[in-house]
């Protein structure tokens, strides 16, 4: 097993939880992980990626080289354009259909859209959107990460136990709101799965 | 094994960690990107209660006291990013001469392709410069493992260790085994107590062990498990990486490198393991990352043209090394798919919004419009990135404390409204003794000691002065009725410019102190 993600977003907006999910959804089994992040000045406001490759054999390095790519998870559709050169053919693009605007010269919503949609695997959802009409408004990357669990070589029960023990000392119904979450947005993208 | 005896932790942690386990007594430390974490991860550990792990002021004070743990015999970790070198140098360098007592193990993480940082200088120059042992991780495993090494190595040769890492190893995470935990040192005297007073007569004598220990220290490198030769078949090429840059290697030779290679993780150079590799190998290719220290000093003056690496354009000259610009070094094909979107622009960080920072710019861009040619001289923070779009309100930013200084040389040599702003962490770090330069000079300068009762950009941690700025400026000599304190908030924008105004107007040294809580720690949980 190898699956190479890029999780990718703005800063602040919360991709880190998501890597923290799958972490620790796969502890205990004896895989490698590596986890490469953005600390610093880039958390305010700026672009920002984690790479995260997990394998059941040894992984060398941090970074995924170009063209290495699984799956990209966004938060924000730019952000997921930006690492298209890091996904390898037959990759996929799991993001939020729902711009972050927070630069002037922010592109046309309408091309962003346009230019995700010439890549040959997309999932393109708006989680907040999702998240609130799930009640659960806080937990949009939760939403996102249900989403790509349709398309991960990861187990969707395991999944579930990692967000049950990363809430956990937040309270039972946080945990209910995350897995609720995660199960709505496994199910909102169904039908793209079958074009 | 059973799953407590394996953690997921970043490169930080896993040196924090390794460090709290080699039986440190004190971490040393003044917040900076890539190494913050380091320090956090040690004052939040329920394994560390005992370790002394306070923020200093600056990285300075951080090796100075670590020296002092050393000299009663306690072992103590220095932590700063590869910038807080050049401030702790005089210290770090002087360390080497009257060596240690406890073990002392300085950690300095550089950040080449300058994520967070105005320069990629490598630490390993330091280490080289100190005359003293280096280690640089490869992995988060190695980065556990070396620190209760570094800490024994410190102790048996009585000299500080310094260890390198670059921002990948340190905000990477991996899975790390733990071994035993060894208990702190008991206080213990030194037995060589002239070592500790480098009057020149001491210096010498110690200056000559220190050289006399260099033969020493090579042949520890080429013992070493963390260096090690692989053998390859293929003797074409032969290859040498340091630290992180051992990975990518590996990462495109799935199957196994069929190359010669020497990993280093242990400095200084194995000279007969790299001469070995020089005669068995065509050519050699040199892998690190940060600058050339390896190629340089293999090259030479004469510039042995056998040798690829940074120096020669087989890799970039700057940045850091990624998986695909040394899988290009190697004369391997780049497996990319998919070119990069046109429609995409660069997402610069930017200033919280609610950030007093933001109050303080819009209110100083409005009133220095009134003079002709006023200069800003800013500093590092988050109010750095008032040097961009929108505010375009800063003209420097050098380095920790440049502020106040540059802005008094200005006032100096003629130049009014001459403006400093600086944070408060930043102000305590190595901005106090320029203002007592100015003051001492009664410059005519105003000085902007934005304060947010915090260490912002590195993710608020305790910042030295908070409550006591008034009185550190007047204490310096600043007359108290032009130490000025506003809150920055946009209802209080008319009482500010007027404070600006007469502030720059006064003829001396005025300080203006706006002071309100940063968004980002208002928003936490209040400590206990």
């Amino acid at each position: 097993m190898k699956c190479d993600i890029i999780l990718s977003g703005v800063g602040g907006q919360g991709i880190l939880s998501i890597a923290a999910v799958i972490g620790e959804a796969i502890r205990g089994e004896g895989l490698e992980i590596k986890q490469a992040e953005v600390h610093g000045m880039s958390q305010r406001g700026g672009d920002v990626q984690t790479n995260l490759r997990i394998s059941s054999t040894k992984i060398d390095s941090d970074l995924i080289p170009l063209g290495g790519a699984d799956v990209i998870i966004s938060l924000e559709p730019m952000e997921a354009l930006r690492y298209i050169p890091f996904l390898k053919s037959g990759g996929w693009i799991v993001t939020s259909s729902k711009p972050f605007v927070n630069i002037p010269n922010y592109p046309d919503e309408v091309v962003i859209a346009k230019e995700l949609e010439k890549m040959p695997h997309l999932l393109s959802l708006d989680v907040e959107q999702i998240a609130k009409d799930a009640g659960a408004a806080r937990a949009a990357n939760i939403v996102l990460l249900g989403a790509a669990s349709n398309i991960l070589e990861l187990n969707q029960k395991e999944l579930e136990e990692g967000i049950r023990r990363i809430f956990e000392r937040k309270g039972e119904k946080v945990v209910e709101m995350n897995i609720n979450a995660f199960r709505v947005g496994a199910e909102s993208v169904k039908e793209q799965l079958k074009k | 094994m059973n799953l407590e005896e394996k953690l997921l932790l970043l490169g930080d942690e896993a040196i924090a960690l390794g460090a709290i386990h080699a039986g440190i007594s004190g971490v040393y430390a003044y917040p900076g990107t890539p190494s913050t974490e380091i320090t956090e991860y040690i004052q939040h550990s329920k394994e560390a209660t005992s370790v002394y792990s306070d923020w200093c002021v600056n990285e300075k004070t951080a090796m100075e006291a670590a020296l002092g743990m050393s000299y009663i015999g306690k072992r103590a970790l220095v932590c700063m990013k590869h910038v807080g070198m050049n401030v702790a140098a005089d210290a770090f360098m002087n360390s080497a001469i009257s060596g240690i007592n406890g073990g002392v193990v300085v950690l300095a993480a550089d950040d080449p392709s300058m994520h967070s940082s105005q320069n990629e200088q490598d630490s390993r120059f330091y280490g080289k410069f100190a005359l003293i042992p280096m280690l640089e991780p490869s992995s988060q495993q190695e980065a556990y493992d070396m620190m209760s090494y570094a800490f024994d190595l410190s102790e048996s040769l009585r000299t500080p260790i310094l260890l390198r890492i670059t921002t990948r190893m340190a905000h990477s995470r991996a899975v790390v085994r733990l071994a035993a935990v060894r208990p702190q040192n008991e206080m213990k005297p030194t037995d060589d107590p002239r070592r500790w007073v480098l009057l020149p007569m001491t210096a010498r004598r110690r200056y000559n062990e220190v050289i006399e220990q260099q033969p020493k220290l090579v042949q520890l490198s080429e013992e070493t498990s963390f260096n090690h030769y692989h053998e390859g078949g293929d003797r074409s090429l032969g290859i040498i990486a340091s630290g992180i840059a051992w990975n990518y290697l590996n990462e495109n030779y799935p199957d196994g490198l069929p190359y010669s290679a020497v990993k280093i993780s242990q400095y200084p150079l194995p000279k007969q393991m790299l001469s070995r590799l020089m005669q068995e190998c065509e050519r050699v290719l040199v892998l690190e990352d940060g600058q050339p220290f390896i190629e340089e000093q293999l090259r030479g003056v004469l510039d042995d043209k056998n040798i690829d690496g940074r120096l020669n354009g087989k890799l970039p000259r700057v940045g850091e090394l990624n998986p695909d610009n040394v899988k290009l070094a190697l004369g391997l094909k780049i497996a990319q798919v998919f070119e990069k979107s046109e429609v995409i622009v660069p997402r610069p960080p930017a200033m919280c919004a609610g950030c007093g920072h933001r109050d303080v710019y819009i209110a100083l861009n409005k009133v220095i419009k009134e003079y002709d040619n006023a200069k800003v001289f800013s500093d590092i923070g988050c109010y750095t990135l008032g040097a961009l779009p929108p505010f375009n309100a800063i003209d420097t930013c050098i380095d920790m404390g440049a502020s106040i200084t540059m802005a008094k040389g200005a006032a100096d040599g003629g130049h009014h409204p001459a403006i400093a702003v600086i944070g408060d962490s930043t102000f305590t770090h190595s901005g106090m003794t320029g203002l007592l330069d100015a003051v001492n000079s009664k410059s005519k300068m105003t000085l902007i000691l934005s304060d947010n009762l915090t260490t912002a950009m590195t993710g608020g941690q305790d910042s030295a002065g908070t409550n006591r700025f008034e009185a550190i400026c007047e204490g310096l000599g600043v007359e108290p009725n032009h130490v000025r304190v506003v809150i920055p908030l946009p209802k209080n924008m008319e009482e500010i410019e007027a404070i600006l105004r007469e502030e720059i107007d006064y003829n001396g040294v005025s300080v203006i102190i706006p002071r309100r809580e940063c968004i980002q720690t208002v928003k936490r949980p209040k400590k206990q």
